[in-house]
């Protein structure tokens, strides 16, 4: 049930039933914004949208009459991303699901993720997939993961923007740049993209840990 | 020859800062800017500054300049010794323009005419320690260029502008999304009692010293979205006070938020001031 919650003089807080609403909510307000907004944030279970007026009033009534869109996805083209699946933690994660380490690579590559939403750092994406992945983070995170790394941890998968400490488990790396001060947008994870992971391993480096 | 001036000390932090980077949360990109916006408005504009012009943001003073050539300029916030407050002034080539420690607050804007000529990222000059965007903050050796966006001089001599108080602050409070996370003795704790300004407080949060709130009930909260001013309760029960570097989200319980007319407020908060929030009503 949707509920909306007090966030101080300019900002109200939408929270929704799961993730999916979530998306879909974020949809309908991208598609059509109220008057004066100025940030949509969705989150695990909720969307936050601050305005650049304090008539909150109205903004509630509109927060109160919009309904997720069913195709939760913001246009443009689906996201490939190349990723060389030598990652630390692959062997513990084929551990934790019971399955090889090919099937890992196998059913991340088969999934089509869409950005859920962003957080941690500049352009850090929660990509969340069509089935239900379940991994827990790390015991002891590591404080140094390198960019580009791509892990796994919850039901989320996501792409390291940037060298950080951090808990999730490292299935391998990619060398897209995914929040590049360059371009515009600067961060190519935006909520709503599609993503699909492409395995490059067997034209990587012969080094690679797998094989 | 283009404006410029070089930097002979920055005290204990100085960063350049305007009116920070809006619209990008969705992306992970805080807002940052200036913590005390009334202030670095207004040393913008009594120098004729467009009013996203980036200034410098001194934190404790300590700030010295050495003019490379005739500067107007511009210093409002925090009152520092050896510097007018709140007028319009000219630094002469050759001159050294150095603030002393601030009578009361923490944070004094010094906007020179043209604004400061730094690239922008992402829409914005602003210094932001949290996700490390924008300018590296100021250093020692450092020569910083003005631009030319400037309208006409306000023709203002001073602004009567009142100092950031020194005793006790009272900042108002309106309940937050997880007020339900707490217990009534948990909010009349946070709306009764003192608490003290820590010294392990930043551009990022304002941390307090006080009595631990009681919660109502346990359990993690899923991350959800934080403005500015939201006052995050994590498990210790004591306050953090989200200032302009805050993250745009945030895994802790937000019990209240303070209301907007007292943010600037929050953002002269100095370590060991005393404060309280007082629950707005109307």
């Amino acid at each position: 049930m949707m509920r909306v919650l007090p966030c101080g003089s300019s900002a109200l807080l939408v929270e929704l039933g799961d993730l999916d609403e979530v998306l879909g909510y974020y949809a309908a307000l991208r598609a059509d914004p109220p008057a004066g907004v100025v940030d949509i944030v969705p989150a695990g279970r909720t969307v936050m949208v601050t305005v650049d007026h304090t008539d909150l009033a109205a903004l509630e009534r509109i927060l109160l009459s919009t309904t997720p869109l069913v195709d939760r996805r913001i246009g443009g083209d689906l996201v490939e991303i190349p990723v060389v699946y030598d990652g630390e933690d692959l062997a513990d994660v084929a551990e934790l699901l019971s399955c090889s380490i090919e099937e890992v690579v196998q059913r991340h590559t088969a999934e089509e993720w869409t950005v859920a939403f962003c957080g941690f750092a500049p352009g850090f994406g929660y990509l969340t997939g069509e089935s239900s992945w379940d991994i827990p983070r790390r015991s002891s995170p590591r404080t140094k993961v390198p960019a580009g790394s791509v892990a796994l941890a919850g039901e989320f998968s996501g792409v390291y923007p940037r060298e950080s400490p951090g808990g999730w488990q490292l299935l391998g790396r990619t060398d897209v740049n995914v929040f590049d001060l360059d371009q515009d947008p600067a961060a190519l994870l935006s909520p709503g993209r599609r993503i699909r992971f492409v395995d490059a391993t067997s034209s990587a480096a012969p080094n690679g840990r797998r094989g | 020859m283009t404006a410029r001036f070089e930097v002979l000390a920055t005290g204990p932090l100085t960063t350049i800062q305007d009116s920070g980077r809006p619209g990008q949360a969705a992306l992970g990109i805080g807002r940052s800017g200036a913590c005390d916006r009334t202030s670095y408005q207004l040393a913008n504009r009594l120098v004729g500054n467009h009013p996203d012009a980036a200034a410098l943001e001194v934190t404790f003073g300590g700030l010295s300049v050495l003019a490379e050539a005739d500067l107007v300029y511009a210093v409002a916030g925090a009152p520092c010794s050896n510097v007018a407050l709140n007028a319009p002034a000219l630094l002469r080539k050759g001159e050294v323009l150095q603030l002393g420690p601030p009578r009361t607050g923490l944070r004094t804007y010094v906007a020179f005419r043209g604004g400061l000529d730094v690239d922008p990222v992402l829409g914005s000059r602003s210094t932001d320690l949290l996700s490390g965007l924008g300018p590296a903050p100021v250093a020692v050796g450092d020569v910083l260029a003005l631009g030319k966006d400037h309208g006409p001089m306000p023709g203002v001599d001073l602004a009567p502008v009142a100092d950031p108080p020194g005793g006790e602050v009272v900042v108002q409070v309106l309940p937050g999304p997880r007020r339900d996370w707490f217990t009534d003795a948990g909010w009349q704790s946070l709306t009764g009692q003192s608490y003290t300004v820590s010294s392990n407080s930043n551009r990022v949060g304002v941390r307090f010293e006080g009595q631990p709130l009681e919660r109502a009930r346990d359990g993690e909260l899923v991350s959800e979205g934080m403005e500015l001013g939201a006052l995050q309760i994590p498990p210790s029960g004591l306050p953090v006070l989200f200032l302009a570097d805050h993250p745009v989200t945030g895994g802790y319980p937000v019990i209240g938020y303070v209301a907007a007319p007292d943010l600037d407020l929050c953002g002269q908060l100095r370590p060991g001031q005393s404060l309280r929030f007082r629950e707005r009503t109307r």
